[in-house]
């Protein structure tokens, strides 16, 4: 079982490694991302949402989802700290 | 007057000094990410920051009853709430999920509700931040709450 996690562990690898051939290069200004999607949001956030700091328009506005995402993860990782560092009520406090 | 932890009059007098300052600073981050660096994460850190201050100077004892750890877990599931009906009371007026231009404020439309929409995701995220940092350090430094 071991041995089949790790095979497919590299098998994941391989393929992430593969995908990554066909996107863009860093920073290439012929890039899907450079071409439309940052001149939309840098011309239209401050008439869409009257926002002068584009990086807040994109993160709480155009992007929403993701930082709802990233808010979640946060919270779930205090909880999860919470459930496994928490004393019970009956517990002796050890300090 | 309260027990202190540390009874150097130097410490409590900065530290107390310091705290409401550090609260000022933070809600200005909050409210001002609109026009500059800053939002809710780096607002609510701060939030944190301060009550950790008062948490360090003030011993547990003291420091839980004036900020109980609880309140900081149920603050943290408020800007969850915050959040999450943010992106879902548009929905229910017409919109699709996370669309500020649907939520339901009367006198405002169009862009101006979208930066409100922003402002209000802003303090959610700022109290979900500060809840969940409060609460790690409450769980870190153990004892029973």
């Amino acid at each position: 079982m071991k041995w089949f996690s790790a095979l497919v562990m590299v098998l994941l690898l391989a393929l992430m490694l593969y995908a990554t051939s066909d996107l863009p290069d860093h920073a290439d200004p012929q890039a899907p991302a450079n071409t439309y999607v940052s001149p939309t949001y840098i011309e239209n956030s401050v008439k869409d949402t009257h926002t002068p700091n584009v990086v807040t328009a994109i993160l709480a506005d155009y992007r929403g989802y993701d930082t709802l995402g990233e808010t979640v993860v946060i919270f779930a990782a205090g909880l999860a700290c919470a459930l496994v560092l928490m004393k019970k009520a009956g517990e002796k406090e050890d300090r | 007057m309260i027990r202190q932890r540390y009874q150097s009059i130097i410490i409590q007098s900065i530290c107390s000094l310091l705290i409401p300052f550090i609260q000022l600073f933070a809600i200005y981050v909050i409210l001002h990410g609109h026009y500059g660096p800053g939002g809710g994460f780096q607002g609510g850190v701060l939030l944190a920051v301060s009550v950790l201050l008062q948490r360090l100077y003030l011993g547990k004892e003291v420091a839980y009853q004036k900020f109980p750890p609880k309140l900081a877990l149920a603050l943290g599931a408020v800007g969850m709430l915050i959040f999450g009906l943010a992106g879902i009371v548009p929905m229910a007026f017409g919109g699709s999920f996370l669309d500020y231009a649907y939520l339901p404020l009367p006198g405002v439309s169009g862009a101006e509700l979208r930066y409100l929409g922003i402002l209000i995701v802003e303090l959610g995220i700022g109290l979900a931040v500060f809840g969940t940092l409060v609460l790690i350090f409450d769980n870190f430094i153990g004892g029973r709450w």
